[in-house]
């Protein structure tokens, strides 16, 4: 089971972070202006599951004209009196990866994989150690300041074992965020591409729905309308793990070259007294 | 609010206008070229590969940068190091018939070792949480893996430190010197595993060189701490290894400088880049001054010891720092990936 979000018909209006905060009763994460953008909550973190990003562009989208008169408003393209904006919002989720990083490497186990196939943290068992942080080749998972223990999405894992549909889901009043099995899920999205394409959005794409991916593709997938990057994701994300072999062969051979290399200074200088 | 839902069984409830049509009520865009103008990168018109353009969300990071405290986990590194290096030193000491080196070595591990833990308790945050460590064993999780080796190797060390200056059970101490020998190694190289192994790029990047760095870091640290600690006459070997250690330490780091491309950029600037550089020149001087002055004067050879531990730990820290500029800035994330795409792109065409 899993997410596919449609970042085209997202309106911004955070009802998906509103609803995860409080059915998972997520504590207050500070309320400021951070004067980037509209969007005021940054990024996802220890107490913020959800997060709709907010970008602003100078970019045309699909039939709308760049230079449209939205009636005086600011930033209004000296041609004419119309803007040369567009507005792009997605709202952003842990990605519960078929191979996560972060579930690789938790050395307690705290990280499982449910029975829904989505990467969740059992809070009781988190030793705090922050290893699962840098892990994460999406930035989601992060460590709550108070209690050292590392907190995100859980795709409501008591809401589905209910057979209910996640928080955010269920509050999205346009169906951007659509819950359901992935492989139902990746025929919606390549229909609405296609639909998309087809009226002039040449830009829309999918991004994590490809199981052949660095990750092994994601359980939460989005339709994007512009490159990764500029909604903060990474183009192309790879489980960091998948290299272990090598790094502990790396290490191995290191180790080797050390205890033999030290036998040999040993060898070499003989006895106290001896050679030198 | 939504009504529909996606279950096993197809959708329920879908609302007949869910397909918003984008940019639907705004002026058509009338004829074809209009509108392409100032697009970046649209899909398949990119003739040709990188031009790496970088774009990000308003400069924010991708990634989140470790939780991990300089002060408790490069200590955490640079002990460990010198823990595991100082007892294969020992027990090379011990079978040569060098009974003081072997003696401060072994000494030196066990501070280092329990240093090394308590750092790693400190950043915990509550000593149960060691324990814990242990309730499971995951090969692809180094810290896992390392808290096994520590919780084996600790004790080890601790045995051969306290037997020995005790004096009691001389053949169990001889035993212990063996097992902190054997399991050194491994205390030395799991930690830059446990670094490489996450998705910051100036660690991920660099490791293959990682081991090596660390392996020759931790060796010319215990030799170091040998120069300082032993008579002359003994120290005979320590200066080899210091001149193997840093030889290994500088020339891993060169490579590991050379190959991770853009990702290494943070080892030559800011914070880290000081760090890197002062490294450097300790261990070179250190080195140096170890096998030219070392066998002669015991001050000299103090003096060196000193320089070889402080580039060691510089070295340490430099690589800790390094891979926090890299995870905080987007520019490490996104450009190589960018590259990457894009090549994959261009030869999907061809
Ligand atoms: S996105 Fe990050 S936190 Fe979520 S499952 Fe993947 S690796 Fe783990
Ligand atoms: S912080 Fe918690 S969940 Fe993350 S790796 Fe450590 S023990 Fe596992």
């Amino acid at each position: 089971m899993g997410f596919f979000t449609d970042t085209s018909v997202c309106i911004g209006c955070k009802a998906c972070e509103v609803a995860c905060k409080e059915w998972n009763s997520v504590p207050e994460d500070g309320l400021e202006f951070t004067g980037m953008s509209y969007d005021n909550t940054q990024q996802l973190g220890a107490d913020t599951w959800r997060h709709v990003a907010f970008i602003e562009q100078s970019k045309p989208i699909g039939q709308a004209e760049p230079g449209t008169d939205h009636g005086g408003s600011p930033g209004a393209a000296s041609d004419g009196g119309g803007t040369d904006m567009r507005w792009l919002m997605a709202s952003d989720v842990c990605k519960h990866c078929t191979h996560a990083a972060c579930l690789d490497v938790c050395p307690t186990g705290s990280l499982f994989r449910t029975e829904f196939g989505t990467v969740v943290v059992q809070e009781d068992i988190c030793n705090g150690c922050g290893y699962c942080v840098p892990a994460c080749p999406y930035g989601v998972i992060d460590q709550r300041k108070e209690d050292g223990r590392v907190w995100k999405c859980t795709l409501c894992y008591d809401r589905i074992g209910g057979g209910l549909e996640p928080a955010c889901a269920k509050a999205c009043p346009t169906d951007s965020i659509q819950y359901g099995p992935l492989d139902e899920l990746r025929e919606r999205a390549a229909l609405r591409v296609e639909q998309l394409h087809g009226i002039g959005v040449e830009d829309a794409r999918l991004y994590g729905h490809d199981p052949d991916d660095g990750v092994g593709g994601d359980g939460a997938f989005f339709l994007l309308l512009d490159e990764p990057e500029v909604y903060g994701l990474p183009p192309d994300p790879v489980v960091t793990t998948r290299d272990m072999p090598s790094m502990w062969r790396h290490a191995g051979v290191a180790a080797a070259a050390m205890l033999g290399g030290l036998a040999a200074v040993f060898a070499a200088h003989g006895r106290e007294g001896g050679a030198r | 609010m939504s009504e529909s839902e996606v279950r096993k069984d197809g959708v329920h409830g879908a609302r007949p206008d869910r397909e918003a049509l984008v940019g639907k009520g705004l002026p058509g865009r009338g004829g074809g070229g209009r509108g392409r103008r100032g697009r970046r990168g649209g899909r398949g018109e990119k003739a040709m590969v990188p031009e790496a353009e970088f774009t990000s969300y308003y400069g924010r990071p991708v990634l989140k940068a470790p939780t991990w405290k300089a002060s408790d986990v490069a200590a955490y590194l640079f002990l460990g190091g010198l823990a595991g290096a100082g007892s294969v030193l020992a027990a090379g000491a011990q079978l040569t018939g060098r009974p003081v080196a072997a003696r401060a070595l072994k000494i030196s591990s066990l501070a280092a070792i329990t240093g090394s833990t308590a750092a790693l308790i400190h950043d915990l945050g509550r000593p149960a949480r060691f324990a814990n460590m242990l309730r499971v064993m995951k090969p692809t999780s180094p810290m896992s893996m390392g808290s096994w080796i520590l919780a084996g190797y600790g004790p080890a060390a601790g045995a051969a430190a306290v037997l020995d200056a005790t004096g009691l059970f001389p053949r169990l101490g001889a035993a212990a010197t063996g097992a902190a020998a054997a399991l050194g190694p491994a205390v030395t190289t799991y930690t830059a595993v446990l670094i490489c192994d996450t998705a910051v790029p100036a660690w991920h990047e660099g490791r293959r060189e990682m081991p090596f760095v660390f392996t020759g870091s931790a060796m010319s640290a215990a030799a170091g701490m040998a120069l300082a600690a032993a008579p002359v006459r003994e120290t005979g070997p320590m200066r080899t290894a210091a001149l193997l250690g840093g030889v290994l330490e500088l020339a891993a780091a060169k490579t590991l400088e050379h190959r991770a491309g853009l990702a290494a950029e943070p080892y030559k600037q800011g914070k880290a880049g000081r760090f890197m550089r002062a490294g450097e020149i300790l261990s070179g001087a250190g080195t140096a001054g170890a096998v030219l002055l070392g066998g002669r004067s015991r001050a000299a050879a103090a003096l060196c010891g000193t320089a070889l531990l402080a580039g060691s730990t510089c070295t340490r820290f430099g690589i800790f720092h390094a891979g926090m500029q890299s995870a905080r800035d987007p520019k490490y994330t996104v450009v190589p990936q960018r590259e990457r795409v894009n090549a994959r792109e261009a030869e999907a065409r061809t």
